[in-house]
């Protein structure tokens, strides 16, 4: 333990900067300026999209989702899939501000904010397809156990369905109040810099009053840790549970006790690629290189290979408890995947998720950003492959062949993905243009106050805690 | 209420400064700073919150509500066959339980912390120095009687560097 801390505090800065108020200086200046025009250009385009989504949304919630390709054999494919797709990026916000917070890893703090956002927005994009995928979402109300005239009649508590809404909504709003506390300070910060007129009257509002003082750091310091305490089983349930969703039931394919460990690791995988695609996006147009350097993102891309690692023992174990099944049916949905109609989704999957990221192995591969952000890129693909794959293919040839059928997605469906895509993105704009990317007191606090020397003053000697002779009390 | 406010510029500067006014004895009103500095606490010697209680207790009651209320809902108010399972379905109310103790127990460790810290949307922020929330580190201290030698506090003060001292007048802490 002793030689932990000693290695803690040997370690190379994270962050180098002259100056605290440098910090300040730096996270704010993008906060109430003029937007760039590349700004501009993505916030647009992702607005578009959005409005495409919403037009596709609007359409199929006045028709009926007979406007998907669903059929009766495969009726779940693209909503559960950008929902579980959705739900896993999340998820590696909440590793980085709340599982790494706990083993306290410095690099953290110049990532969490933005992370965070990320797993908020996520969730929102998330929350979207169970919600469509009702068919009557202007009823989602009856999710919820309230006393109602029809008995009352309760919900099923022993379905899996029940244990994801609960989750998911949990899970939101732990994050959300996760965020918003560590918000509070760095919010205070940008009001304390504002201008009058109403952005500050706004950051004072939601900056609660926060004026630095030890008393309330001291609470807040213990809240935080509280919540990165249940925050971390928190988002390994919330994934379990999605996995449950597919493992309680008979179906090949679906039916296996690795699921929940599977898509644990398949959520951060996929959420650590999104953290890297948007952390080196921002860091190239926010100028962040001094806060989100090229260490930082040789960490993420080993937390990538890590988990991709597990992702890849995962899709070998499911073949080889196939095989050591001797159950016909597991067996045929396996080969069925990688030789059968879907094979194609099979193998993206395999290569953008278990071929791609092997690259990071090398450090040179590590340390250029932009191969890393090309790997990123394809991992979020393949992730969103494995999901499409595990639910379109084991459901659209099971036990009864006469049931058999084909699925293919229509325009509508291709378009609530887009939109969906566009939601994330706009969030995310809004977020960089209004927020500190970057919690600033946290990276202060890990940076301390810089050594005397950075700032140009001489060197101060160290010195012992003088007694006060006469005025001991 | 007599205070004197002293500025610091560095971390080391202002816990060194606290733990030196506390053995002389002075009255500590607060420190603040732009982050949460480690070892503060000591320094001025806080009690360690009650905070985590909170968090237990709620989450508990949380968890225990929301065991009865699914085997209620289940076993007795209306109770429903589902596939041949038993009533109470113990085991299958696990993860809703766990996710409503998360719930309960963060909610409300929020609402405590903002209700004993006075943080409210509506309470105007009084600074003690206007780069506090920024890279300024202030220790504040009462003057607790006319026995207060401002002149030695001080000297005790810039022998930890301090950078500007000022006597103010306050209503309450801020």
């Amino acid at each position: 333990m002793v030689e932990r801390v000693a290695a803690a505090a040997r370690e190379a800065p994270w962050v180098e900067v002259d100056s605290l108020s440098q910090v300040t200086e730096d996270i704010c200046r993008p906060i109430g300026g003029r937007p760039t025009v590349l700004w501009w250009v993505g916030f647009l385009l992702a607005l578009s999209v959005l409005g495409v989504g919403t037009a596709a949304i609007g359409y199929q919630i006045a028709t009926g989702i007979g406007t998907w390709g669903l059929n009766r054999t495969v009726g779940w494919a693209f909503d559960i899939t950008n929902f579980v797709f959705w739900i896993g990026i999340g998820h590696a916000g909440t590793l980085i501000s709340a599982i790494l917070f706990l083993l306290r890893q410095r690099w953290r703090t110049s990532v969490n904010r933005a992370a965070e956002a990320m797993t908020l927005f996520a969730v929102m994009c998330a929350g979207l397809f169970p919600l469509i995928h009702m068919g009557r979402p202007w009823l989602a109300f009856w999710m919820f156990p309230y006393p109602n005239t029809r008995g009352s009649l309760w919900i099923n508590f022993r379905s899996p369905l029940v244990w994801d809404f609960f989750a998911i909504s949990t899970y939101f709003t732990i994050s959300l109040m996760f965020w918003y506390v560590g918000l509070i300070p760095d919010l205070a910060t940008v009001r304390d810099r504002a201008r009058a007129g109403l952005g500050k009257r706004l950051l004072s509002w939601f900056s609660l009053g926060w004026n630095g003082s030890y008393r309330v750091w001291q609470r807040y310091e213990i809240v935080y840790l509280l919540l990165a305490g249940l925050a971390t089983p928190l988002v390994v349930s919330v994934h379990t549970i999605v996995s449950w969703d597919f493992a309680t039931s008979v179906i090949p394919g679906w039916h296996a006790t690795i699921f929940p460990p599977y898509f644990v690791a398949g959520a951060i995988f996929s959420g650590m690629a999104m953290v890297l695609t948007l952390m080196i996006i921002a860091r190239a147009t926010m100028r962040l290189e001094r806060y989100i350097t090229r260490r930082h993102v040789d960490v993420m891309s080993k937390l990538v290979i890590a988990t991709g690692g597990m992702v890849a023992l995962a899709y070998g174990t499911e073949f080889f408890m196939a095989l050591y099944s001797a159950n016909q049916y597991e067996q045929f949905v396996f080969m069925n995947r990688a030789l059968g109609p879907f094979s194609w989704a099979y193998w993206t999957m395999v290569s953008c998720n278990v071929i791609a990221p092997q690259l990071l192995w090398f450090t040179r591969v590590r340390r250029h950003l932009g191969a890393v952000f090309a790997v990123s890129i394809f991992v979020n693909i393949g992730m969103w492959f494995e999901r499409f794959t595990i639910i379109v293919t084991s459901l659209h040839r099971d036990y009864l062949p006469s049931s058999w059928a084909d699925y293919a997605p229509t325009s509508i469906e291709v378009a609530t993905l887009a939109g969906s895509v566009g939601l994330f993105f706009t969030c995310f704009l809004i977020f960089c243009r209004f927020i500190p990317v970057i919690a600033m007191s946290e990276v202060k606090g890990v940076i301390g106050t810089p050594s005397a020397g950075a700032t140009g003053q001489p060197e101060r000697p160290p010195e012992r805690l003088p007694a006060l002779a006469g005025m001991e009390a | 209420m007599r205070t004197l406010v002293g500025v610091f510029e560095r971390e080391e500067d202002i816990l060194q400064a606290t733990d030196a006014a506390r053995r002389s004895g002075l009255t500590i009103l607060d420190v603040y700073t732009p982050y949460a500095v480690h070892g503060l606490d000591r320094a001025m010697a806080l009690q360690p919150s009650r905070l985590p209680w909170v968090c237990f207790l709620l989450g508990l009651f949380g968890a225990t509500a929301k065991v009865w209320f699914e085997y209620w809902t289940t076993a007795s108010s209306w109770a429903i066959d589902v596939g041949g399972k038993p009533w109470n379905s113990l085991p299958a109310f696990v993860p809703v339980t766990f996710e409503v103790m998360v719930l309960f127990a963060g909610v409300s460790t929020v609402i405590a912390f903002f209700l004993v810290a006075g943080l409210r949307p509506w309470r105007k922020a009084v600074l003690v120095h206007p780069r506090v929330t920024d890279d300024r580190f202030v220790l504040l201290l009462e003057q607790t009687d006319a026995a207060f030698d401002v002149t030695q506090v001080s000297r005790l003060l810039e022998r930890h560097h301090v950078v500007h001292i000022e006597e103010r007048e306050m209503q309450e802490v801020p």
